[in-house]
């Protein structure tokens, strides 16, 4: 246990001494969102109906720019090596660091949506289930996003690829989003998206520590 | 008591054969001189025999258990390879904690603040390792041979690059030191060491 907290610390630490890329999606999020109305016009009605597809778009690909540097560094260094010879379990490790990531990097986000809802013209009850969606959403998109980090950590160029690889796992999470957020709008039930979501989380969770711990020892062997 | 096997291990890196069929034996108190030419495969040999790369054949023993499956006896291990396994962004000694918990050292502050101090790093410990040399931080790395008590097989790759004369013998002796008391330790380097303790020289070929 104290080694995986000293994981936590130590990834806390390097996030806030990187405060320049760490601010880098959250920017990234705030200004797509800005353009949105400015492209397609003020008008309530309209802004209501994309909102949820808008700030969902926004903060994948939000995500995605930050996610590059979640084992980058470590792998460049040799601290991968160092972690995978200790006896602290590598998967472990791998899901302390998507923790971490996801509380510094992804949950800003999240804090931010209510100012983006009214940006939007969200309603209140609208707004409520784009939070459940980000809560039980972007958790997922970390610990998938981190396999393809994993997967791509030892390439030079991987800079387009990854969005190649991951976007299109990304879909099934927009679709029931998107879906949840339109249910409400139109005050139909959304329970079903919502536990969906909850499902994909739970699945995810329980295998991906171990496909990126292997992902990484793939990439360094 | 044989420490490490290594049983019928051969390499490919790039549809090149590097080694094949090597068969070694390390015990305890040896030290073990990995020798040959640049892309003889030593780096690789050395990532193999801790687990970090996996051979085309073949498999690799430590304490009686295969290195790949029994990650227990990872923490009896000590790899410094030609990456430090340093954040530049964290000082000296954040570092060093770090590594201790993560293999499960007991080692305090002072613990690592006496070995710096060893090293000629003093006044350094907080420092970002950014702002130290390539030697300082490499003696930062190294004294995770000082740190980590109940090592008893230490792999040092090219262990002595960019440093200086002084900590070279400081590290020799250290070496020597380790063995006499029962530790093994395999080595690559391309300068001439002088150790006060017996040494096999093993001459890796380059295959073409």
């Amino acid at each position: 246990m104290g080694a995986l907290v000293a994981v936590f610390h130590r990834e806390l630490a390097l996030s806030f001494r990187q405060r320049s890329e760490l601010m880098q999606p959250v920017m990234f999020f705030l200004i797509v969102i800005s353009l949105f109305p400015l492209a397609i016009g003020p008008g309530a009605e309209i802004l209501q109906r994309v909102s949820g597809g808008v700030i969902w778009v926004a903060a994948i690909l939000s995500l995605l720019l930050g996610m590059e540097r979640l084992f980058r560094d470590d792998f460049t260094d040799g601290s991968m090596e160092q972690y995978l010879l200790s006896s602290t379990p590598a998967y472990l490790i791998v899901l302390v660091k998507v923790f971490a990531h996801w509380l510094v990097s992804i949950l800003p986000l999240v804090l931010l949506s209510p100012l983006l809802a009214m940006f939007l013209n969200m309603t209140w009850d609208m707004y409520w289930v784009l939070l459940y969606t980000l809560l039980l959403g972007t958790p997922t998109i970390s610990l998938i996003g981190a396999i393809g980090v994993s997967l791509t950590v030892s390439l030079q160029r991987s800079g387009v690829l990854l969005p190649l690889i991951l976007l299109p796992l990304f879909i099934p999470l927009l679709i029931f989003s998107t879906s949840a957020i339109e249910s409400v709008s139109l005050q139909l039930p959304y329970g079903f998206q919502i536990g969906i979501m909850l499902a994909i989380l739970l699945f995810t969770l329980a295998l991906a520590p171990a496909a990126i711990a292997y992902s990484l020892r793939v990439s360094l062997n | 008591m044989s420490i490490l096997r290594l049983i019928n291990i051969s390499c490919e890196k790039q549809d090149r054969l590097l080694f094949s069929n090597l068969d070694i034996n390390i015990d305890a108190g040896e030290l073990f001189f990995l020798k040959g030419e640049n892309g003889a495969g030593k780096t690789s040999l050395l990532r193999i025999l801790t687990g970090l790369s996996r051979p085309a054949t073949g498999q690799v023993v430590f304490c009686g258990n295969n290195v790949s499956d029994d990650t227990n006896q990872l923490d009896n291990l000590v790899y410094c390879g030609h990456k430090l396994g340093l954040n530049s962004a964290l000082s000296a000694v954040e570092n060093l904690v770090y590594w201790a918990k993560t293999h499960k050292q007991t080692v305090t502050i002072p613990d690592i603040e006496r070995v710096l101090s060893l090293l000629s790093l003093v006044g350094m410990e907080d420092l970002a390792l950014k702002y130290l040399s390539a030697g300082q931080q490499r003696r930062v790395a190294l004294a995770r041979l000082w740190l980590n008590e109940k090592a008893i097989l230490w792999v040092l790759d090219e262990p002595f690059t960019a440093l200086d004369t002084q900590t070279i013998s400081l590290l020799e002796s250290k070496i020597s030191e380790f063995v006499v008391n029962g530790g093994s330790v395999v080595l690559t380097s391309h300068q001439q060491a002088k150790f006060s303790c017996p040494q096999r020289n093993y001459i890796l070929e380059y295959q073409i």
